[in-house]
């Protein structure tokens, strides 16, 4: 009997060399979805170089503190206001822009102008939170120890939430907070 | 024949439908392991009622202490409970008993099987208790009981302890020569899921030994590193249910149709593809992380240029063309589809299996591998389509296949005829339309940027107001809808078991001959397992054309949905 003239299930224990010639159908898909394979891996340093997301960043660690510590400077300098017990803050274009996730707030409420270039840093100072920009739906990992700072330019004007999407505990589904962008 | 011969003889008995030697050990160790799995099973339900009937607003049921309770007990129980008790059950079938092996040191095996039930029991009394109010994630500094981490560290050793087990029954058997020619596909698949199994515990170990020092007060936390080491973990034990389910498919395709392996060496070029690369996806969790750099997360999202993806689509393909072919050789040849027409459908393992398939393929897998693209996870992090995504893997994949295997475990291993018959040929259907209607509403959510993990979808406490898109008040409907015909459908499955180890009829060698009710067609009369002649060489030259109309639908469906995300992604504010 050649190998060719048997075909046994998966639970049977082939005899045997089983190591032999592929089917040509299957050989077809292989190559096709091997081919897939090498456009999926490249679509992503390609978007690095031509697409306007990515997730790169400034990253660095730092000490919640310290974190805590920039972000009270930062409001200080740029407050122009307050909204629900929050300072607002209205940095200068390009300037470090710095937001605190902390249980169970949004620390402070953002004013930023569109078309504008900005550095935002993002950390927590107790544990992981989720920084969810609605209803756009830009979301970025905030955890306590990282500072994780994005350029971002905003390409709308309008009235923006940040929701938390990480779990942090049982205040986690009322932690939202505001970035206002204008023309 | 001495006395230690004869008792070993006396522990094997030869079954009837397959004419393997089956060992009482094994058999018993899959028993015990399966009918715990089935307990967490059904506490896993249980939590999926309270969580359905919270998300859906509308009827929001649960405060929001014992909504993230639930869910804590919910992710546990599915996502590690349940499946690993069953993934050993499958060890102990595809190790011992596919190889007519004995088992290798029972006493050792049965301690394995207790450390996991303590550990078990320890981690969901402490979050029953309110101690470990952390969800399955537990991403430290948040906190639970120091007995919780302990609790998952003895259920890990207890895991570990019996995977190598598995290790040791190859090295008997193999040494023992109770088979000829090379392990059986199943078993090679089982052991691509063991060794996976021995990584990801390895990695169980390293994140929660530090985290339970932690918990002490002993040593120090990184934060970053445990998200790391967890999803090594967390996504790790995943990919043994990948390779442990598509051994499963290959199993049920023998079982209900006889289908064939088109080519071994592919197929089991395949799984190694799994031990190698798999491992990495613990990066797709950590994309929009500060920890890692961009180079990092591209060379470990994609599995090393994404091969181990390319082994998910060639299973993808040898599944569907070795039951095509089989079916074809059982003479189901005309037109591209009459094998699918004339499938036995109403065999809940042969349904199951092909739901599973499925599920897993369109649903999970597509859905997976776009999300896991560095850039594309901007928009999905955290957001609905991440459970989405993975019921439909976990769930619609790798759990159904798991209950459509069961219907085949009952009437061959504990040898009940499978009780309330006429619902088990429907409770894969109705658990795969509610688990498929489920995930699609979820995904819909999350494009509208609808968090997971999230008690109230009102914002009614938050200080500033939150609207969703009014189209996400219908999926939150669909969801409830889709989510309690599922867990309708799972709580059917624990019932149809338990009433059929516990009171189901036993599977005699004259219910057999008289093709009496509660048995699976396969076990009624298993197809035919091995081909020769010239209707192998007929089916050899003409493949399998229907399975290539099939894959086509497929590759369409990938090409669509992937380059729609980047769309969707290129419309927001420029950031990097």
């Amino acid at each position: 009997m050649t190998k060719n003239e048997s075909m046994h299930s998966a639970i049977v224990p082939p005899e045997g060399v089983w190591w032999t010639d592929v089917p040509p159908q299957e050989k077809i898909w292989i190559t096709v979805a091997f081919i897939w394979c090498m456009i999926l891996f490249a679509m992503m340093p390609v978007w690095h170089i031509r697409g306007g997301q990515n997730p790169s960043g400034i990253r660095h660690k730092v000490e919640p503190a310290d974190f805590m510590a920039r972000t009270e400077r930062f409001v200080e300098e740029y407050k122009v206001g307050e909204e629900s017990g929050l300072p607002v803050v209205e940095p200068p274009p390009g300037a470090h822009v710095y937001l605190v996730g902390r249980m169970w707030q949004w620390y402070p409420v953002l004013k930023l102008k569109k078309g504008v270039e900005y550095t935002l840093h993002l950390s927590s100072i107790d544990i992981n939170h989720g920084f969810a920009l609605f209803p756009l739906n830009i979301n970025f990992q905030v955890i306590p120890g990282y500072d994780y700072g994005l350029k971002v330019t905003p390409n709308e004007a309008g009235d923006f939430r940040i929701i938390c999407n990480e779990f942090c505990g049982i205040g986690h589904h009322m932690m939202v907070g505001k970035i206002l962008v204008t023309e | 024949m001495s006395s230690a011969a004869e008792k070993l003889i006396s522990r094997f008995r030869t079954c009837e439908v397959t004419g393997l030697r089956v060992n009482r050990d094994s058999e018993n160790l899959i028993k015990a392991n399966a009918v715990i799995a089935i307990v967490c099973l059904l506490i896993g339900v249980t939590a999926a009622f309270g969580l359905v009937l919270t998300r859906w607003q509308t009827v929001h049921l649960l405060p929001a202490d014992l909504f993230y309770r639930f869910l804590t007990l919910h992710g546990l129980n599915m996502l590690i409970f349940f499946i690993i008790f069953f993934e050993m059950a499958i060890l102990y079938f595809a190790g011992p008993v596919l190889l007519n092996a004995r088992q290798p040191t029972p006493k050792l095996a049965w301690s394995a099987f207790a450390m996991m039930v303590i550990g078990m029991i320890m981690v969901n009394t402490m979050v029953l208790m309110g101690k470990a109010d952390v969800l399955f994630t537990s991403y430290p500094p948040l906190e639970a009981h120091p007995l919780y981490y302990l609790g998952v560290i003895i259920f890990a050793v207890g895991a570990l302890i019996a995977t190598s087990l598995f290790f040791a029954a190859l090295v008997v058997a193999k040494r023992e020569k109770t088979y000829k020619g090379s392990v059986p596909l199943v078993t090679f698949g089982a052991m691509t899921a063991a060794i996976i199994a021995v990584i990801t515990l390895v990695h169980g170990a390293a994140t929660y030994i530090p985290t339970f020092l932690w918990s002490l007060r002993l040593i120090e936390l990184d934060p970053q590193l445990y998200r790391l080491l967890f999803w090594a973990l967390g996504h790790s034990s995943q990919q043994i249910n990948v390779a442990a389910m598509v051994s499963v498919w290959y199993l049920l395709g023998g079982l209900t149709v006889g289908a064939v392996v088109l080519n071994e060496k592919v197929s089991r070029t395949a799984f190694v593809l799994y031990i190698l690369f798999i491992s990495m996806a613990s990066a797709h969790h950590l994309l929009v992380d500060p920890g890692f750099g961009s180079a990092w997360k591209i060379w470990n999202t994609s599995y090393a240029m994404y091969l181990a993806v390319l082994a998910s689509m060639v299973h993808g393909f040898t599944v569907p063309a070795g039951v095509e072919v089989g079916q074809r050789l059982r003479g189901f040849n005309s037109g591209r589809f009459e094998w699918l027409r004339k499938a036995p459908w109403s065999d809940p393992g042969f349904s199951g299996m092909v739901l599973s398939v499925v599920i897993f393929g369109f649903l999970g897998g597509i859905t997976g591998v776009v999300i896991g693209t560095e850039q594309i996870n901007i928009i999905v992090h955290n957001t609905m389509r991440l459970p989405g995504h993975f019921h439909a893997t976990v769930a619609g994949g790798t759990a159904l296949s798991f209950m459509a295997v069961t219907y085949y475990v009952l009437p061959l291993i504990f040898r009940k005829r499978i009780s309330m018959w006429g619902l088990a040929k429907l409770q894969p259907w109705i658990f795969a339309g509610g688990m498929s209607l489920m995930c699609m509403s979820m995904i819909y959510m999350g494009i509208f940027g609808v968090p997971r993990r999230h008690w109230d979808s009102s914002f009614s406490n938050a200080p500033f107001s939150v609207e969703f898109h009014p189209a996400v008040w219908i999926a939150q409907a669909s969801m409830g809808v889709g989510g309690l015909l599922a867990a309708t459908g799972a709580l059917l499955f624990v019932v149809i078991a338990v009433v059929t180890v516990f009171f189901g009829r036993p599977l005699t060698a004259q219910a057999l001959r008289e093709g009496a009710s509660g048995i699976p067609q396969g076990v009624l009369r298993l197809p035919q397992q091995l081909h020769t002649g010239e209707q192998v060489e007929q089916v050899h030259k003409r493949g399998a054309p229907g399975t290539v109309v099939l894959v086509m639908i497929f590759f369409a469906c990938f090409i669509l949905y992937y380059f729609v995300n980047w769309k969707i992604l290129s419309f927001l504010w420029k950031v990097g």
